[in-house]
């Protein structure tokens, strides 16, 4: 993408008033997309998007500034000026030598999606409308959306890194709207990995289709959710958004670092029940949080966050790490070449259990099942947090019975964690997903098995 | 600036050949954002980003593509791109660019010379005293998350190849702090920001003693049991509200099926104080804007008068196929974005009481602060709406003790229903619509 001479020149131009670190981060994106609605394809879509982030460390301080400009004059602008804003604080002077660096990593994808003709893309989506039409004439409306995208990236910083990755993912989603009596009710399905069109082998997207209709035919007859603290069993896959915010969120160190985290000071502490092993996993070939390097050019890595109950360590990026003296855990990630890198999870997930999910659900004379979830959102500080049911049913006397509507469920996280009582043995990962964190928001994947929660609030209407 | 933008979107436009209509919009910003943490400058950075995304419909079929540079190839290559894409759409007789429609736009104020030349070390005293005054509000205000200036100097050109060509450029900043509050083993946190057009509209006082007053109030809260009580939103709380609300009252919405509100024309749809307008005419809003993102003007349109629904959001499209006119309701997320409909400047008409009063009158309640999960926890389709909240409850027409870890639930039909006063305190906010207390009967908060 950039030439090393023209990097090191860069890296110079950044480093010439004085610096402790100074990084360049390009990127070269390319996406293509296609979305049908009402029975149309309404949209078939590509974006350009290149540019280098340029960062300059001074004491406490990170300057930064970015340019669509690679040329040799606009690199060095955009180095000047995160240079010059760095220096609002004092800082060391140093002199750095960058030299060349290549880590190596493999590439995942059979099925380069720019080799897809669009006609193929599109076929996609009009094969789903008609199978979830089929699926019963309550299905009032559908819509489905295919998504592409690659990306190149190059980290080279003033530590002699210079290294590079290239992502590519792929995604498919499905959302259907039924009518009835009772109004109107929706059911989505999607899947993503980081992959090419080869993601297609995996998943039928007339079976998504089908199953999205179905989601939101039955909710048709779905009651009000109860309201109230009860026990909560999250179907397999579904439970990886509950630990991406009871407690995901919480052990990313730069929240740690300012005690914005209910986990901060807790390390060698037990904080979860002693069943649960917490996981953290950039390396998991083909989910959609992996990748070969992080934004700041370490490798991705498998990092235990909590080991059979006990908090072992947080998750960090290479600023954090830094200053605690540690290496970075392959954490640091961004958005885009316009943004600075911060601690973000990759793919979050719970080590099996070993109970049979059928008889969890036998166990609990009382409850709610969610077999899917629908994103959530957690107070760090606090640990309080809310996750959405998409798809959820009453568990009366040990059984799955009636369907039951959408609503957020809340919690706090590190109680939680202590309440986990149960864990399945049939681990799933979970829909693929877009973290969002101070504005910016990355892929991530998130899986569990079956598990029991003693008590959570169910946030329905009913009694 | 805007000349050149706009130059470059009717260069676009003006490649459109027989029987092909085209849309160019073309946006550069200029940025600034300093973060405070610890008394340093916690990180600063300074751009410009700047793109275009053109739409191309073709014998009925759409395509779509941008980029994000400006160079003369590159926006050739996204033209063609965007034309070869149009093959694979669908035919749809309505699809199209924006006409002029012979509506003037308003001519809105919204650039100010004085953010423009404000310097950068002077950013950086506003986050720094941002931090300062946080922290100096209250004793037990022990840290603050976040501390931030941020600016932006916005121009935009959007053109058609059936004769708009409009441009627009505007600035605005803000504050915002982030507080941790902590008393014994509690830690609680609170928001608060201030914004303006320019900087000297800026007030780091208010930003950071809202900041300390929403972490410090919540102190010692707890889950409280489950019950039905009238709730008190914040204004804050409102606008996000009625961000959602905006949302089912798109023509888009309604013409394909997706809207609670689709064939209640002229019925009654909230209580009878309740009183929303759509505007980005009004200066005063954040997101004011004399034009749409076709480049048509923006119109104050009465969606609900009185409780009565009066009117739906159209863009072009929407408006061909609905047989009606635009509304001047397109928006788009930046030049990356296909157009669509949107509301630009939600507001409720204001009553007479503070929220005090309204609290006053209030025996059983909870005064709701803030709230999270509106993503996840509410359907703009099923209308089934259930959000995390914290606050305060209010007794006896008092604020009393405060409330954690709590849900709210209703069906967006029957919050507009249950209306049971809108406050005086009209606010603009950092988003798409303004706050405003809003009192709300009969809603089901679920705890222990």
């Amino acid at each position: 993408m950039l030439e090393a001479e023209l990097v090191n020149r860069t890296l110079s131009v950044a480093m010439r008033t004085g610096a402790d670190f100074a990084e360049v981060f390009a990127e070269d994106r390319r996406s293509s997309s296609a979305i049908l609605d009402d029975g149309r394809v309404e949209e078939v879509v590509s974006g350009r998007d290149r540019g280098a982030g340029i960062r300059v460390v001074v004491g406490e301080t990170t300057g930064f500034a970015h340019t669509a400009d690679l040329s040799e004059t606009g690199l060095a602008a955009a180095a000047g000026a995160a240079a010059a804003a760095a220096r609002q604080s004092g800082g060391a002077r140093r002199v750095v030598e960058v030299s060349s660096l290549e880590v190596p990593r493999p590439l995942t994808v059979r099925v380069p999606p720019e080799d897809v003709p669009k006609s193929t893309k599109v076929a996609l989506l009009t094969a789903a409308d008609a199978a979830a039409r089929s699926t019963g004439s309550a299905i009032t409306q559908v819509s489905a959306r295919y998504g592409d995208g690659r990306r190149r990236i190059l980290v080279a910083d003033s530590d002699g890194l210079f290294t590079s990755d290239d992502q590519v993912r792929t995604l498919f989603s499905v959302s259907c709207v039924a009518s009835g009596d009772t109004g109107m009710q929706t059911g989505r399905e999607s899947a993503g990995r980081t992959a090419g069109f080869e993601l297609f082998d995996l998943y039928d997207v007339e079976e998504m289709a089908r199953r999205a209709a179905r989601r939101a035919l039955t909710k048709l007859t779905a009651r009000p959710a109860p309201s109230g603290e009860m026990p909560v069993v999250v179907g397999p896959g579904g439970g990886g958004v509950l630990f991406h915010e009871a407690c995901g969120h919480g052990l990313e160190a730069d929240l740690v670092a300012k005690s914005a985290s209910a986990f901060a000071g807790r390390i060698g502490e037990r904080v979860a029940a002693p069943t649960v092993t917490l996981v953290d996993d950039g390396t998991m070939a083909g989910e959609w949080g992996h990748y070969g390097i992080d934004d700041e050019g370490k490798p991705a890595a498998r990092n235990v966050l909590i080991s059979d109950g006990v908090l072992t360590d947080y998750m960090w990026d290479r600023l954090r790490a830094r200053k605690e003296g540690r290496a970075s855990s392959g954490n640091g990630r961004r958005q885009s070449y316009q943004h600075l890198p911060m601690v973000r999870m990759t793919n979050t997930y719970i080590e099996n259990g070993d109970a049979d999910p059928d008889d969890i659900v036998a166990d609990t004379p009382h409850g709610v099942y969610v077999a899917q979830l629908g994103g959530g959102q957690v107070n760090t500080a606090t640990g309080d947090f809310v996750f959405g049911m998409t798809e959820a049913y009453l568990i009366e006397n040990g059984e799955i019975t009636a369907p039951i509507r959408e609503g957020n469920l809340i919690g706090n996280g590190p109680e939680v964690l202590t309440r986990i009582d149960a864990l399945g043995n049939d681990f799933a990962m979970g829909s693929p997903g877009t973290c969002g964190k101070d504005g910016q928001g990355v892929p991530v994947g998130d899986g569990t098995p079956t598990l029991r929660v003693t008590a959570l609030t169910v946030g329905g209407t009913a009694a | 600036m805007s000349q050149s933008l706009l130059e470059i979107a009717q260069r676009v436009v003006g490649w459109a050949g027989h029987g092909i209509d085209v849309d160019a919009f073309v946006a550069h910003e200029r940025e600034t954002e300093v973060r405070a943490y610890g008394g340093e400058v916690e990180s600063l950075t300074a751009a410009a980003a700047q793109g275009i995304g053109i739409r191309v419909v073709h014998q009925g079929r759409q395509g779509f593509a941008y980029a994000a540079t400006l160079d003369d190839d590159t926006v050739r290559e996204t033209f063609d791109e965007a034309l070869d894409n149009s093959r694979f759409g669908s035919v749809d007789e309505f699809a199209g660019v924006a006409e002029p429609d012979g509506v003037e736009p308003e001519s809105l104020d919204l650039y100010r010379s004085e953010l423009v030349e404000f310097r950068t070390e002077d950013k950086v005293a506003l986050a720094l005293e941002l931090e300062r005054v946080t922290l100096a509000a209250d004793p037990r205000v022990t840290g603050v998350e976040s501390a931030e200036y941020a600016d932006s100097v916005y121009e935009s050109a959007v053109a058609t190849s059936r004769g708009v060509a409009a441009t627009a450029r505007e600035t605005g900043c803000y504050l915002a702090a982030f507080s941790l509050a902590t008393e014994r083993d509690d830690t609680q946190t609170g928001f608060g920001f201030s914004v303006g057009r320019h900087p000297g509209e800026l007030s780091a006082e208010t930003a950071g003693t809202d900041a300390a007053t929403r972490a410090t109030r919540l102190l010692g809260a707890a889950k409280a049991p489950s019950r039905r009580l009238t709730v008190v939103l914040d204004p804050y709380v409102t606008a996000r509200l009625l961000g959602i609300v905006g949302a089912t009252l798109s023509g888009e919405a309604v013409l394909k099926g997706r809207s609670l509100f689709a064939d209640r024309m002229n019925e009654v749809v909230g209580a009878s104080s309740l009183t929303l307008v759509d505007d980005a005419t009004d200066p005063d809003a954040f997101t004011a804007s004399a034009i749409d993102a076709e480049g048509l003007a923006t119109r104050c349109i009465p969606l609900i008068t009185d409780g009565v629904l009066q009117s739906f959001l159209y863009d072009t499209y929407t408006a061909r196929r609905a047989g009606v006119s635009s509304t001047g309701s397109a928006v788009r997320g930046g030049f990356k974005g296909t157009p669509g409909v949107g509301a630009h400047a939600l507001s409720l008409t204001p009553g007479t009481r503070s929220q005090d009063e309204i609290v006053a009158g209030i025996d059983d309640g909870l005064l709701v602060q803030g709230v999270t999960g509106l993503h996840s926890g509410v359907n703009a389709v099923s209308g089934d709406f259930s959000v995390g909240a914290e606050g305060l409850r209010i007794r006896g027409g008092e604020t009393a003790e405060p409330v954690r870890e709590v849900t709210i639930a209703s069906t967006i039909q029957r919050l507009l229903l249950d209306v049971a006063e809108v406050g005086s305190d009209l606010e603009w906010l950092p988003m798409s619509a303004a706050g405003v207390t809003l009192a709300i009967a009969d809603v089901t908060m679920s705890g222990t």
